[in-house]
């Protein structure tokens, strides 16, 4: 077996679910790609809706949920309301979210609203931008906005219609509030009391929608619902669970990439008391035992012999250098205007860079755990993920039973970042539950996590501009160089070859330009496994968008805010933002010797933000961040709560990485093992972020990554106002640089 | 087997005098509130109190302590401090993913204990050992600005 990716290459598991994936691109007009923006509601059956949206079915009990809403919102007998949700809570507060929609519409207090997490069941819980059953890609506002509202509406007008029966009025003449239904002359009547006579009703067949002028609690700062217990330890995530019989496993991999375990050596480990069973696995060798330390101290004592395999000699440099040599290729050609040829060659001023990003692990502070049982006709998994539909599929492959018999429960997570959108550590722990007869926990170190992660692709973007006689550019080529996370993911790139999530952005950038080229030139990591890591494609697209528009402006000797806030005249709402940072910053000071000031403007995931960073350098290489202001239009907020935390998290999470992190591959292994040296941002760090929210009528956008993938620019941006140097390799520390 | 004090009640753990008290806590006595993060003292979220100090479980072996008093997550919205932190850490809104958040809050504890009105950098210092991957750090520092609550040894001197 493979633990390290589902995605390209496991005999046993990874091509079926490929052939499984490549359906899914082929269905999906850009898979991931956050532009496919399409309206969905779910399917409406006559008479079986109301039995499902308003006394609920059975969880994952297709048949008689197959009606829609009822696997959304439930009310029940005793009147409270239960949002199914199809997202998981890992931070950003979406299920808080989602509960907002819902008793908005519905007309219930927030705090009667609990969650459920959605089992397993891509035909009722597929989201519509991601055309697969997932958390990710800052999609889950945008997806769940319109059908959460519908949902709640249309159990609303069912329980009013049965309360306007009881009373013989009409049910225009009633009105809810509360979880009270109020009549024409003063009757009420609860949720509760009326819920039985609801079931029997037909659905509406039109739903009406509050106006936004209407909302009372959307829009409002709302308590989310999953934090009063995490701060006083009692939430549970996958590492805290215990099962009636359960002992703790534990892992180590073959630390390269395609290597196997030749042979071990386990009499020392067995001798360590409260070790039960090592089971020895085709690239990894597991133990299991009464606690987690045992098997740590366990794995430790394990003599294994690797076979290495063909990567035992592949270090990351190597793989730098066939990705910039790629960024000079001729590629797949992702987006052609005018005519960049002629443009350039006919040009007064041209202007070229090339920027480089690096591996990046996600390594979030829950290391990868899942507690599995396999038993011969059933399986039970508890895991934190983010794609329980695909962990389901994937059990069923690697157990042989039907997917209806493997049921998922899903789990708070404790930080993903994209992490969770693999399943390789439940394949894992299916494969270690197969062979024993109990529950295990499987949970990874810290090192097994970092070292074992499917990792950011090493990027290269080469970029060369026309510009006219008064410097201004006119048009660009850009080429995109690294490995493809999509055709990893879903197993394949369509026939053009062009990534689309990789061009993201690039494709259509906000500035205006007569000629564009883009070009993506796959070349695919070979140490490493990749996968997706927050900001998705337009982080990478950002960094090299928002760090070569700086450099035109200085270029061009104009003010870095005013050369982008003239390019975006068919972006008022970007501009909008640009002046709101404009003057919170106060962007026009003179500041003094060695401190600067960065901007970055970005329209990605359906929103906009922009982000100006202050920071003063001391001596060459002393970096202080002094100020992060961003402002942000992500359309009609829900929770302005979760989306300013969201954008003050986002913003500081693509710094730590912007300033710190890179992945380094020698000899096949990750070099970097544990948070010593794969530091992360501290609060020593992290200067305060100032959110400003700017009052949208707009339809929702995400903004889960928006703040992160502007990190980047804005603080390469300000570096070079302070200090006349520009980076155009990330990290900041490759140079020397380090935080005062 | 080991005779410790937890939260104030003394409990017997028969494991290995290697093994750190993070997992005695969490796999031994059912507390997982304490979290593993790195098992290096680098990440925090492992922090617990010991006799008062903040100190990280992960690199604390059983073995080593003798009859002092740990305090977790679990027991310590009993002290007046550790609710107040928990109250602020719920008026900011600080916790995203949360796994880190006892950690925080054991260290945000112990800094007030001590220290009523911290300034910026003595946040930053008590702090600085306790990654948030969020990076929830704008509300942590803001949170515990605003702690509100009565020193119990101010209120019994007056």
């Amino acid at each position: 077996m493979k633990t390290s990716s589902m995605s390209n290459s496991t005999p046993d598991a990874g091509n079926g679910l490929s052939t499984e994936r490549r359906r899914f691109l082929k269905r999906s007009s850009l898979l991931l790609g956050g532009l496919a923006i399409s309206t969905w509601l779910p399917p409406m059956t006559h008479n079986s809706f109301a039995s499902e949206a308003i006394s609920g079915a059975q969880l994952g009990d297709n048949s008689v949920q197959k009606g829609g809403y009822g696997a959304f919102v439930r009310v029940g007998t005793d009147g409270k309301v239960t949002l199914i949700s199809s997202k998981i809570e890992m931070g950003q507060g979406v299920q808080t979210g989602m509960a907002m929609m819902v008793a908005e519409e519905l007309e219930v207090p927030l705090k009667d609203v609990s969650v459920v997490e959605a089992p397993a069941n891509a035909a009722l819980y597929t989201d519509p931008l991601l055309q697969f059953q997932a958390t990710g890609g800052s999609t889950s506002t945008r997806a769940t906005w319109e059908p959460l509202r519908k949902a709640g509406a249309t159990a609303r007008m069912l329980l009013i219609q049965a309360a306007a029966n009881r009373w013989n009025v009409d049910a225009t003449l009633c009105t809810a509030k509360a979880g009270t239904i109020s009549g024409p002359e003063g009757q009420t009547v609860n949720y509760a009391d009326v819920v039985e006579d609801a079931i029997e009703l037909p659905i509406p067949t039109e739903v009406t929608l509050k106006s936004p002028e209407s909302f009372t609690l959307i829009g409002t700062p709302a308590q989310r619902l999953d934090t009063p217990a995490k701060v006083n330890g009692s939430a549970k995530f996958t590492i805290d669970l215990s099962v009636p019989n359960m002992l703790i496993a534990s892992t180590i991999t073959c630390p390269v990439l395609g290597g196997k375990v030749k042979q071990v050596d386990a009499s020392k480990a067995r001798a360590i008391k409260g070790v039960k069973d090592i089971i020895t696995l085709h690239n990894a060798v597991a133990v299991t035992a009464t606690n987690t330390w045992t098997c740590f101290k366990a794995i430790k004592a394990l003599d294994i012999e690797w076979d290495l395999g063909d990567n035992a000699s592949v270090n990351s440099e190597e793989e730098a250098n066939a990705v910039r040599e790629a960024s000079r290729q001729q590629g797949a050609v992702a987006k052609t205007a005018g005519d960049i040829d002629t443009a350039l060659k006919e040009a007064p001023h041209t202007f070229e860079a090339s920027y480089e990003q690096p591996f990046l692990s996600h390594s979030p502070l829950e290391p990868m755990t899942c507690v599995a049982h396999v038993r011969q006709d059933s399986c039970d998994l508890w895991v934190g993920t983010q794609v329980p539909d695909f962990a389901q599929k994937a059990a069923a492959r690697l157990t042989g039973l039907a997917p209806e018999n493997i049921a998922v429960h899903n789990q708070l997570i404790g930080g993903a970042f994209g992490r969770r959108l693999e399943y390789d550590f439940i394949i894992q722990a299916v494969q270690i539950a197969q062979h024993v007869n109990y529950p295990i926990k499987l949970t990874w170190s810290r090192e097994e996590d970092m070292t074992h992660d499917l990792y950011r692709p090493h990027y290269v973007d080469h970029i060369q501009a026309a510009l006219d006689d008064n410097l201004e550019p006119t048009g660009w080529r850009q080429h995109i160089a690294g490995a493809s996370v999509l055709a990893s993911y879903v197993g394949s790139l369509p026939d053009s070859g062009v990534d689309g999530d990789a061009v993201e952005v690039a494709i259509d950038p906000i500035y205006a330009l007569s000629d564009l080229e883009v070009q993506y030139n796959r070349q695919d990591a070979k140490s490493v496994n990749i996968s997706w890591w927050r900001g998705v494609g337009p982080l990478r697209s950002t960094f090299v968008q928002e760090s070569f528009i700086d450099e035109l402006a200085h270029h061009a000797n104009v003010d870095p805010l005013t050369f982008r806030y003239d390019r975006l005249k068919e972006h008022p709402r970007a501009q909008a933002l640009l002046k709101v940072v404009e003057e919170a910053s106060d962007w026009h000071s003179a500041l003094p010797e060695g401190h600067g000031r960065g901007v970055a403007i970005s329209h990605v995931f359906g929103g906009y933000v922009a982000t100006v960073i202050e920071l003063a350098m001391q001596g060459e290489l002393g970096v202080k961040i002094k100020r992060i202001i961003s402002a942000v239009d992500c359309g009609i907020v829900t929770n302005p709560t979760s989306v300013s935390a969201q954008i003050e998290g986002g913003t500081l999470f693509g710094i730590s990485a912007a300033f710190f992190n890179e992945i380094h591959i020698e000899n096949g292994a990750v070099q970097q093992k544990n948070y010593d040296t794969y530091r992360q941002l501290r609060i020593t760090d992290a200067p305060s972020v100032e959110v400003h929210i700017t009052k949208s009528a707009e339809q929702p956008g995400g903004v889960g990554e928006a703040g992160t993938s502007l990190a980047a620019p804005a603080l390469v941006n300000a570096l070079y106002a302070a200090s006349g140097k520009r980076i155009r390799r990330i990290p900041l520390n490759r140079h020397g640089y380090f935080t005062v | 087997m080991k005779t410790l004090n937890i939260n104030g009640n003394i409990v017997q753990a028969d494991v290995a005098d290697d093994t750190p008290l993070l997992w005695v806590l969490r796999d031994e006595l059912g507390l997982t509130g304490t979290k593993y993060g790195c098992g290096i003292a680098q990440c925090g979220a492992c922090t617990v109190h010991m006799d008062g100090a903040p100190v990280r479980s992960c690199s604390l072996p059983i073995g080593a302590l003798t009859d002092q008093k740990i305090t977790t997550i679990e027991a310590i919205g009993e002290t007046p401090v550790g609710q107040a932190v928990q109250k602020a850490w719920l008026e900011h809104e600080v916790v995203q993913c949360g796994y880190c958040q006892s950690g925080q809050i054991m260290s945000a504890t112990a800094l007030l204990a001590n220290n009523s009105t911290p300034s910026d950098s003595d946040i930053d210092m008590a702090m600085s050992g306790n990654i948030c991957r969020c990076a929830t750090y704008t509300r942590i520092r803001s949170a515990i600005k605003d702690v509100q609550f009565v020193d119990a040894m101010e209120g019994a001197s007056s």
